[in-house]
């Protein structure tokens, strides 16, 4: 279980982290996933952008498992096929993933929840046992703090504001300790100020593993200042760095000009 | 609620407070003590006198708040709704009702080493399965080991399909429907429709003696006590939190990095050991078992006690099947036409008006005071509370 992660550690710069090779999703003849070829470098912050309906949820789906491609193989690190493995496994594997709604345990406490997260042994009898030691509960502290949530620790999850929802949700991938990390639409109904704390998080953890961002909020993913992927219709249409992409002829007329227009303001 | 350094208590205290231990204790040796010395020492004349039959229906109301602990365990933390938790219990007491029938010995009514259902269906000699079950030791094990072997069986095939949900509901029900017509049949060896009963002795002791009746009682009330503080023991574990997690958000559990066959397994296979212990204890006192324990309306009953407590509570479950068998004993006897609609009426009332049943009584009829009694100038003690606790009750 631990050699892909290992492998991780060996990728050289400008290796990938994950790679679709020829991916197609097809429900039921609509295909989400057309013949797509993707791949994110290691140590990479990326950003996924595209119209409704333009596979962007389907490709975090794809790689974290909970859907497995019709056609094509995706790669983790050097040859770990993710498309033969289940859920939970590729998440064990360093692979964490945010929902578009925040996904959290809503009748456990901030702080239980990011110890479920806790990396770790994920077996029955290891669980029963279990007792957190000094560096874990550190841990857990620190990642409070990271995500601003240490005077909430004691609160159910349920309790928070929508936006705590989703740092919480972004704190318990950081226990996990992936290599990759996905994050599907983490700043969907912030406010600015919210967004913008996020913004920080992200670049604060991209510093030390890969991230891969889907996001609708062009504000936002022009903060990001990083190489920027435009899907529509299940494949690539364009990828650079947001000012080429905003200029591309095609993206503006997926977009209808609306959203180029507005990053222009 | 949980403090922030849970964790670095001791096992004990992490699962009570020693005030909460106390109290505990204190209950645990009333229930388990008392009740037997009010039948024995006790006069019949005296107010306090309980009868024999008091006695041994309360004896069968501790088992009964066993099967609920499993019950609580499976649906009030997992969110399992199992509506087959009498395949497990009945189980457990044919194991036991094997042991008896083979020590009722030329006592029976044909005088004959055969249990008599086997002499008036003409069987020259007990089925291959039936003479371990002469060793008192063999049947305690098998009435743990033969539920919980099937349960592993059962739930690892529908949870490994991911079975959830009302289906899940379904397919127990169906199984506990199915097992119900097969025990029916003669050929079984167990007795058919009849099942089995006119035990005279466990272990050596008389079952007419109302010592030994008491004995088992105790033994019940002792059952309950290390059920629940297993039970306990799960609950507070991060094993605990899982299940509750995966009640909550099985998605989010999977995408954390855990499996939830083994742990929906787990606490399947628990819930089912613990029915088994409570039907072996069950038999004895109530002197029969037969396949109306398979009936699905005897498994659903075990999910309205647990809803009637209160779900996620382990208190709850045990003071759900302690109310509701007791109304049911007093209204079977005072108005017994009337039984089913007051069943139905209470479990309507419980999730309508006490959707976290009766153990949340307490803390409803609190909020329900803040807020409509007249102000007092200060009222600093309902602001003490940690945030989640004050929260829960200003939403309540």
């Amino acid at each position: 279980m631990t050699r892909p992660v290992d492998e991780v550690e060996k990728l050289t710069p400008h290796e990938s982290i994950i790679q679709l090779e020829s991916c197609t999703v097809s429900f039921d003849g609509f295909k989400a996933m057309n013949n797509l070829t993707f791949y994110v470098e290691v140590g990479e912050l990326r950003v996924v952008i595209g119209p409704n309906g333009a596979g962007k949820t389907t490709l975090i789906d794809v790689i974290s498992g909970k859907v497995k491609p019709t056609h094509g193989r995706v790669i983790f690190a050097h040859d770990t096929d993710l498309s033969m493995l289940r859920d939970y496994e590729i998440s064990n594997l360093g692979i964490g993933r945010k929902f578009q709604t925040p996904t959290t345990f809503e009748k456990h406490t901030v702080r239980e929840n990011l110890e479920l997260s806790l990396k770790g042994r994920r077996s029955v009898w290891s669980t029963l046992f279990s007792k957190l030691d000094a560096q874990d509960r550190e841990k857990i502290d620190a990642t409070l703090e990271r995500v601003g949530l240490r005077d909430r620790a004691g609160w159910k999850a349920g309790l928070l504001s929508h936006g705590q929802k989703q740092w919480l949700e972004i704190g318990m991938l950081i226990m996990q300790d992936p290599k990759l990390l996905l994050l599907d639409e983490p700043v969907a109904g912030m406010s600015d100020e919210e967004t913008a704390k996020t913004g920080d998080l992200i670049r604060s953890i991209a510093k030390d593993r890969s991230v891969m961002v889907v996001e609708h909020d062009m504000e936002f993913v022009r903060g990001l200042n990083s190489k920027v992927t435009v899907l529509h219709e299940g494949s690539i249409l364009c990828e650079g760095s947001m000012d080429k992409v905003q200029n591309d002829p095609r993206v503006i007329e997926v977009y209808l000009g609306r959203d180029s227009a507005k990053g222009h303001a | 609620m949980q403090t922030p350094d849970a964790s670095m208590l001791p096992l004990w205290r992490r699962l009570h407070s020693p005030q909460q231990w106390a109290f505990i204790a204190c209950l645990s040796v009333l229930v388990i003590a008392v009740v037997p010395l009010l039948n024995s020492a006790v006069k019949p004349s005296s107010w306090f006198y309980l009868s024999d039959f008091q006695v041994t229906l309360f004896g069968k109301y501790l088992t009964y708040a066993i099967l609920a602990l499993g019950m609580d365990l499976l649906w009030g933390y997992t969110g399992i709704l199992s509506l087959g938790q009498g395949v497990f219990f009945a189980l457990g007491g044919y194991c036991m009702g094997m042991y008896l029938m083979l020590h009722i010995g030329l006592e029976g009514q044909y005088h004959n080493e055969l249990p008599d259902f086997m002499v008036f269906l003409n069987w020259p000699k007990l089925p291959w399965y039936w003479p371990p079950f002469r060793n008192f030791g063999f049947a305690t094990v098998a009435s743990v080991a033969v539920p919980t072997s099937f349960a592993a069986l059962f739930g690892f095939l529908a949870f490994r399909s991911r079975i959830r949900g009302v289906y899940l509901s379904i397919i127990t029900q169906a199984l506990t429907y199915a097992l119900m017509l097969l025990f029916f049949l003669n050929e079984l060896g167990l007795g058919g429709n009849n099942g089995l009963t006119d035990y005279k002795t466990v272990a050596g002791y008389r079952l007419k003696e109302m010592s030994t009746m008491r004995g088992l009682y105790v033994l019940s009330g002792i059952v309950l006590l290390l059920s629940y503080v297993a039970c306990r023991w799960i609950t507070r574990s991060k094993l605990g939190r899982v299940l509750e997690a995966i009640r909550d958000g099985e998605n989010r559990v999977r995408f954390s990095g855990y499996s939830p066959l083994g742990f929906k397994l787990f606490v399947f296979v628990v819930a089912a050991g613990i029915a088994g212990i409570a039907g072996a204890l069950y038999v004895p006192q109530v002197g029969i078992i037969n396949p109306s324990r398979l009936d699905p309306a005897e498994s659903i009953e075990v999910a309205i006690w647990v809803a009637v407590g209160g779900r996620g509570t382990l208190v709850g479950a045990i003071l759900g099947s302690l109310v509701v068998n007791g109304l049911k004993s007093w209204l079977t006897n005072k108005y017994p036409a009337s039984w089913l609609y007051v069943l139905g009426s209470v479990f309507v009332g419980v999730v309508m008006l006490l959707p976290d049943g009766l153990v949340s009584l307490p803390r409803r009829l609190m909020a329900a005071w803040v807020r409509f009694a007249p102000r007092a100038p200060e009222e600093p003690r309902i602001l003490e509370p940690v945030p989640a606790a004050k929260e829960k009750e200003l939403g309540a």
